[in-house]
């Protein structure tokens, strides 16, 4: 076997690393390794964001870069990328990047052990939009947590970062210099990445080959985002097996369309395949911008969430209710699984050894005449951003002429798996679009499901929610509807007009 | 940073938004925190192993696996400790590693030192302990129920109570129920020992209270206070949790780095840290309370109960907090207050800002909400018409006079600039339309007792060195957790010394330098450290103009420092080339500083005296949205008014305030501590313990410091404290929401809402209040 190190970019040197455990997180090398101690370690599971750095990636002729959690990151997947960290931000005499700057002047530091995850946070802002809103700032500091300030001057950093003169390092246009690209070009891999130091790490390049690696090994671990993977390193302590990185398969990291379904690859960050799914579904937009954060979406995969198949993954119940199909693959043989069978029992999935989720494939449903469909999912947690469900509903319904045609209700949070809720979809077959029809299957949610009380919310609460959440299915598309449905998403108190 | 003004002022540092100290370093990731000092190279890594089960006797610790692990280097047990097996911060009841008797889940049993982290994470993991289970209580009913408490119950009343509910117009029983809160500072728990030359020991640490350390450290070692030298430079937050807590991770680290001649680290990773670590007391609160046609309580009685866990820890001093605040705003004539501190075998609750107050505060808003909903008033008025007055009907229940009331004042500015009423009304339209959606807004005041409890814990320290070249080098008994406080103690010295804010640096705390330290607590850092290095400048000051005085034949209103120029008599110089002068001719230009608070008085017997040497007063009105379908809620829109007296840095103070009322609102809505039926806690990570996140601040925020109203005490430069008063005005929050859950049901019906108001728990409040619209 070649043997080969990992080759990423950092502040415009190329380094080399082939000694170091493929398992060794992103933060580990940089505290340990480096000594860049910049980079913070709050809770080593990606919630905090106090580890947040930035990976630049060259896609085609544009480095594409995303806030990402270097606490859960392995090292290895890194490779060809930059890694752009807090101390890479200042100038070579020291002067400030815009968004350290704005953070200053606008008080946004207290204990400051945050910070340098905001700073990056807003730093992949700054590359990627010179005039975010107030609502996008919010979602690209939905998985930093601050606990000393209100946030209120690191939402207005945001703002003052951007009319602040450009910078010296780190501009928008010094982030796509022809240097740079040429830089990262230069470590741009064709062939697979084999490390030998323990437990073992294969990343390779063709469809094919990964089939093949994973078919003659079924018991290595197959990593794709690692945003739960990192977690049996950092939080369990666990060894892992051999590693087959499916990240840098070519034909995985597509979206590809046709008329009738968008079929995502196994390499697809949830970041991207949330916007595939959105465009056709706009319904699925508050869910897409609640799933996790902005950097475990620019890690994590959707067919990783769908794979890991968690009872409370926020992927499958919408997935569940349009009706998605599975593209598995094993060795050369490739099938489909409607992804209905593909949930066996907690933490069991219909899965042979050595196969694995090549693709999903999401069926695209279009009102027609005479028939509209309502396409809807909802997640209900204690914290709007970055939470687990305590159980998050997903509605598909065919309506003509009035009455409900077909209908496929999912949950998750519910069971011991993401879940139809077959009572309910029989309940509302056959029965008029009403207020009454869907209380009506909202109450039989109860022979559906046994859900389980814990941490994140009681059975009787998730039973009576979940078949109130197909109250507010009918009360939100009822256009006949003269009061409000949803808490306003951006807060705006109600106004007083002047007498 | 030069922030002279071109007009001459009387403060040209003091009172101005001077950006944090180290705000330059945080945003470049060049502050050093404790896990990023440079060790030497052969440092070892610790890691603790936990009780597994919440009540038991241990019969065996197998160790033989740990000892045998990879890298691993050495291992403590109670029975190895050479001083004292103790990090208690009042009683003795907090072992550093259970002996025999293990009484909650994650009680240190045993600590490993390993050439890595990750060596000593995994080798803890091998132990094999032999437990003989015992029956565990779990929560303050169950405590309640068997009268286990940890330390003995506190009454403390004023009139004559049961009389005065007897003869009462109206009269109301009702509980109040509320949750812990984690202290979730970002960065976790961590001590780094270095053994010096003849026993002594060098400890960087993350805490609030470095003597403390310093004294469990020598007992534990069997050394003496002078062998043990704790510096911290700074924390990424304390919160409280930081103040008795890093005593048990100090002495470990410590005890390994004696026995193995080497450094030692310990770090705990986030769910050891919550899992260990104490809380904020969660409370209930059963109350009688009499009151008139108008809401005026004539006559109160509550029962406060609070989970302290398994040991006594802060929890006497937080538990009479609690009981100190249950009057908040208000006078109660007739009065009792029975407190309960209850043992459970969960963690040993601790200090968490506000200290009970909050708890206490609490008690009293619900109390004045059930009394309006019953009467069908509007609570503000309820709450107007018990507020302390200013020349009667001012003294506590524990007898202190109220005298700086600006209540009344701050509640009519925030009353019209919230446009409280019409919004209330508006909102009361709003929700006559609106089944689904229904709003809420309330206004709650918060008044809060500045000074320890202890009256001994109000004094501090400083030492302040000029150099040669015109620079200052400070240090003091505090520290730093982001709350500024070097940054005000920088400004103050500045001040008093009339030189640039760039010429005064503040060093790391170090008990070396300043001995015999009062934790950084009870927002007392920067009224005591402000004060004693003002007067180590001032001494300085003073000599320097004695030496003026004397070199140039000038009297001392000729002398004058500003703005880095000495002035004497018709000629100027600069401070630098002046200092260089005095230090030709032999003056002393170092000097330590002392203060400590004047007036204050309390007897632990009778829990009366004069324990506040002023109150903090703050109002907020909020304004929410809640879903009556799933029992979500959003804060659209929050009014605040806070009291800083003269504040020392408005840009600190508002980010005070602000962060302390988010970190309230998070402790009342999305915070929520779950404990299972083994007593294992279930929310031991930002995975599941939610605090709030940017979205949750609303767009609509008015944050307004109250101005013309300096302090009436002499604190320095007439500021008040700031750390935890606004916390409290987040109560504002849990009352929007309950106006909201009262809108979905009829009128005059009291609530059952309980804190945290999770979704869950405002779905049952709004199950619970239409049962009893359609019942009654």
């Amino acid at each position: 076997m070649n043997c080969e190190g990992i080759r990423f970019i950092l502040d415009g040197k190329v380094i080399t690393l082939d000694k170091l455990p493929p398992t060794t997180t992103l933060l580990q090398y940089l505290r340990e390794g480096l000594g860049r101690t910049g980079t913070k370690e709050g809770c080593a599971e990606g919630d905090c964001g106090a580890c947040t750095v930035v990976e630049g990636e060259l896609c085609g002729s544009r480095i594409v870069y995303r806030a990402v959690n270097s606490c859960i990151r392995f090292i290895a997947s890194f490779d060809g990328k930059e890694i752009v960290t807090v101390e890479s931000l200042q100038s070579p005499a020291g002067k400030l990047h815009p968004v350290q700057q704005a953070l200053v002047d606008c008080h946004g530091s207290q204990c400051g052990f945050c910070t340098p995850g905001f700073v990056m946070s807003l730093f992949a802002l700054y590359l990627e939009d010179a005039a975010p809103g107030r609502a996008k700032v919010v979602d690209y500091l939905s998985g930093n947590l601050c606990r000393c300030t209100g946030y209120r001057p690191i939402i207005d950093a945001a703002a003052v970062a951007m009319i602040l003169p450009e910078p010296e390092v780190w501009s928008r246009h010094d982030a796509q210099s022809e240097s740079r690209r040429a830089l990262h070009a230069s470590i741009t891999r064709t062939h697979s990445l084999n490390i030998a130091v323990a437990p073992g790490y294969v990343a390779p390049r063709a469809l094919d080959e990964l089939a093949g690696c994973y078919e003659n090994n079924p018991g290595a671990v197959l990593l794709a985002g690692g945003t739960d993977i990192g977690l049996w390193v950092t939080k369990q302590l666990r060894d892992l097996p051999s590693i087959i990185y499916i990240g840098n398969v070519v034909g995985l990291a597509t979206i590809s369309e046709t008329m009738d379904r968008i079929e995502i690859g196994a390499a697809v960050r949830l970041h991207e395949a949330y916007q595939a799914i959105c465009a056709h579904y706009p319904a699925l937009e508050e869910l897409a911008n609640r799933f996790a954060s902005i950097p475990i979406r620019n890690s994590a995969t959707l067919c990783g969430n769908l794979a890991n198949g968690s009872p409370i993954g926020d992927s499958m119940p919408i997935l569940l209710a349009l009706g998605a199909t599975l593209v598995l693959r094993r060795g050369g043989q490739t099938r489909t699984l409607p992804l209905d069978e593909f949930y066996l029992g907690y933490q069991k999935k219909a899965l042979e050894p050595g196969e694995f989720i090549a693709a999903v494939r999401i069926p695209i449903l279009h009102d027609s005449a005479g028939v509209k469909i309502v396409v809807a999912s909802y997640k209900i947690a204690k914290r709007f951003d970055q939470d687990i469900s305590a159980l998050c509903g997903a509605y598909v319904v065919r309506i003509e002429a009035g009455l409900v045609t077909a209908a496929r209700i999912a949950y998750g949070g519910m069971a011991a798996t993401p879940q139809r809720a077959r009572h309910s979809e029989t309940a509302l077959i056959g029965r008029p679009w009403s207020e009454d029809s869907l209380v009506a299957a909202g109450k039989a949610i109860a022979q559906d499901y046994r859900p389980i009380s814990d941490m994140r919310a009681s059975a009787n609460y998730r039973l009576q929610v979940a078949g109130n959440l197909l109250k507010r299915l009918y009360l939100e598309h009822d256009a006949a509807a003269t009061f409000p449905t949803r808490i306003p998403a951006v807060s705006t108190a109600l106004r007083v007009e002047s007498p | 940073m030069n922030t002279s003004t071109a007009k001459p002022c009387p403060s040209e540092v003091v009172g101005k938004a001077i950006r944090h100290e180290s705000a330059h370093l945080h945003v470049a990731g060049r502050a050093f925190y404790t896990d990023d000092i440079p060790l030497p190279a052969n440092t070892l890594h610790a890691a603790l192993g936990m009780s597994t089960i919440a009540h038991g006797r241990l019969r065996a610790i197998d160790l033989s696996a740990v000892r045998t692990a990879p890298g691993v280097v050495a291992v403590m047990l109670a029975g190895d400790v050479p001083g004292h097996n103790t990090c208690g911060p009042i009683r003795d009841d907090d072992p550093i590693f259970a002996d025999h008797l293990v009484q909650y889940v994650g009680q240190s049993l045993f600590a490993v030192a390993a050439q890595s982290v990750e060596a000593a994470r995994r080798a803890v993991r091998l132990a094999r302990i032999d437990y003989e289970t015992l029956p565990a209580i779990l929560d303050i009913r169950a405590a309640l129920a068997a009268q286990s408490f940890v330390i003995p119950t506190q009454r403390l009343a004023r009139g004559d109570p049961h009389a005065a509910l007897a003869a009462a117009a109206r009269r109301l029983r009702g509980t109040v129920e509320m949750g812990g809160q984690d202290q979730f500072y970002l960065e976790g728990h961590i001590s780094v020992a270095i053994p010096q030359e003849d026993g002594a020991m060098l400890i960087h640490c993350s805490t609030q209270h470095p003597t403390e350390v310093q004294h469990k450290v020598a007992h534990a070692l069997g050394r003496s206070a002078h062998d043990i030298i704790v510096q911290c430079r700074r924390m990424g937050g304390g919160f409280g949790g930081k103040e008795s807590q890093p005593a048990l991770f100090a002495c470990a680290a410590a005890l390994l780095a004696q026995k193995t001649g080497r450094a030692v680290k310990l770090r705990v990773d986030r769910d050891a840290d919550m899992i260990m670590t104490g809380k904020r007391h969660d409370f209930i609160a059963d109350y009688d309370v009499g009151f008139d046609a108008s809401g005026r309580i004539q006559a109160l009685l509550v029962m406060l109960a609070s989970r302290c866990g398994y040991s006594a820890d802060l929890s006497g001093p937080v538990n009479d907090r609690a009981m100190m605040h249950v009057d908040n705003a208000y006078f109660l004539e007739h009065v009792e207050i029975i407190s309960h501190r209850c043992k459970t075998h969960t963690v040993s609750n601790t200090a968490f800002r506000g200290f009970g107050g909050p708890q206490g505060m609490l008690v009293i808003e619900q109390i004045i909400d059930d009394i309006a909903r019953t009467l069908d008033l509007d609570p503000l008025a309820v709450r107007r018409v018990n507020y302390y007055a200013i020349t009667e009907r001012n003294i506590t229940p524990y007898l202190q006079p109220v005298e700086d009331n600006v209540l009344a004042l701050m509640t009519d500015q925030l009353e019209a600039s919230s446009d409280y009423r019409a919004r209330r009304e508006r909102i009361t339209v709003f929700n006559q339309h609106s089944p689904v959606i229904k709003r809420g807004i309330a206004l709650t005041p918060v008044k809060f007792g500045i000074s320890f409890n202890a009256t001994l814990y109000n004094q501090a320290g400083a030492l302040l060195h000029v150099y040669t070249d015109g620079t200052v080098l400070v240090n003091h008994g505090g520290t730093e957790m982001g709350q500024g406080l070097f940054t005000k103690v920088a400004q103050v010295v500045a001040e008093e010394l009339g030189i640039p804010l760039a010429s005064v640096r503040v060093s790391a705390t170090d008990i070396g330098k300043v001995p015999n330290t009062s934790a950084t607590a009870a927002s007392s850092g920067s009224d005591l450290n402000g004060k004693a290095a003002q007067a180590a400048a001032h001494t300085i000051r003073q000599r320097l103009v004695d030496y003026a005085c004397d070199k140039y034949a000038l009297t001392a209103d000729k002398v004058s420092f500003t703005q880095g120029r000495v002035t004497l008599g018709d000629k100027a110089t600069d401070f630098a080339a002046f200092v260089l002068e005095a230090y030709g001719a032999r003056i002393s230009l170092s000097s330590t500083g002392y203060y400590s608070t004047p007036k204050i008085h309390y007897d632990r017997a009778t829990l009366t005296g004069r324990p506040f040497y002023y109150f903090a007063y703050g109002v907020a009105v909020a304004e929410v949205a809640i879903d009556v379908l799933t029992g979500e809620s959003r804060l659209l829109r929050v009014d605040i008014l806070h009291d800083v007296g003269r504040s020392l840095n408005p840009a600190i103070d508002i980010g005070q305030i602000e962060g302390g009322f988010l970190q309230g609102a998070g402790w009342l809505t999305s915070e929520e501590l779950c404990w299972n039926e083994h007593g294992e806690l279930k929310t031991h990570a930002p995975s599941t313990y939610k605090i709030p996140t940017a979205r949750d601040w609303p767009a609509q925020a008015t944050v307004r410091l109250l101005e013309g109203e300096p302090n009436r005490e002499d604190t320095i430069h007439r500021s008040k404290a700031v750390g935890e008063p606004p916390l409290m005005l987040a109560i504002a929050v849990l009352h929007a929401i309950r106006a909201a859950v009262a809108s979905c049901g009829k009128r005059g019906v009291v609530l059952r809402l309980t804190a945290p108001a999770t979704p869950e728990s405002i779905l049952r409040a709004i199950n619970a209040v239409q049962k009893e619209g359609v019942d009654g």
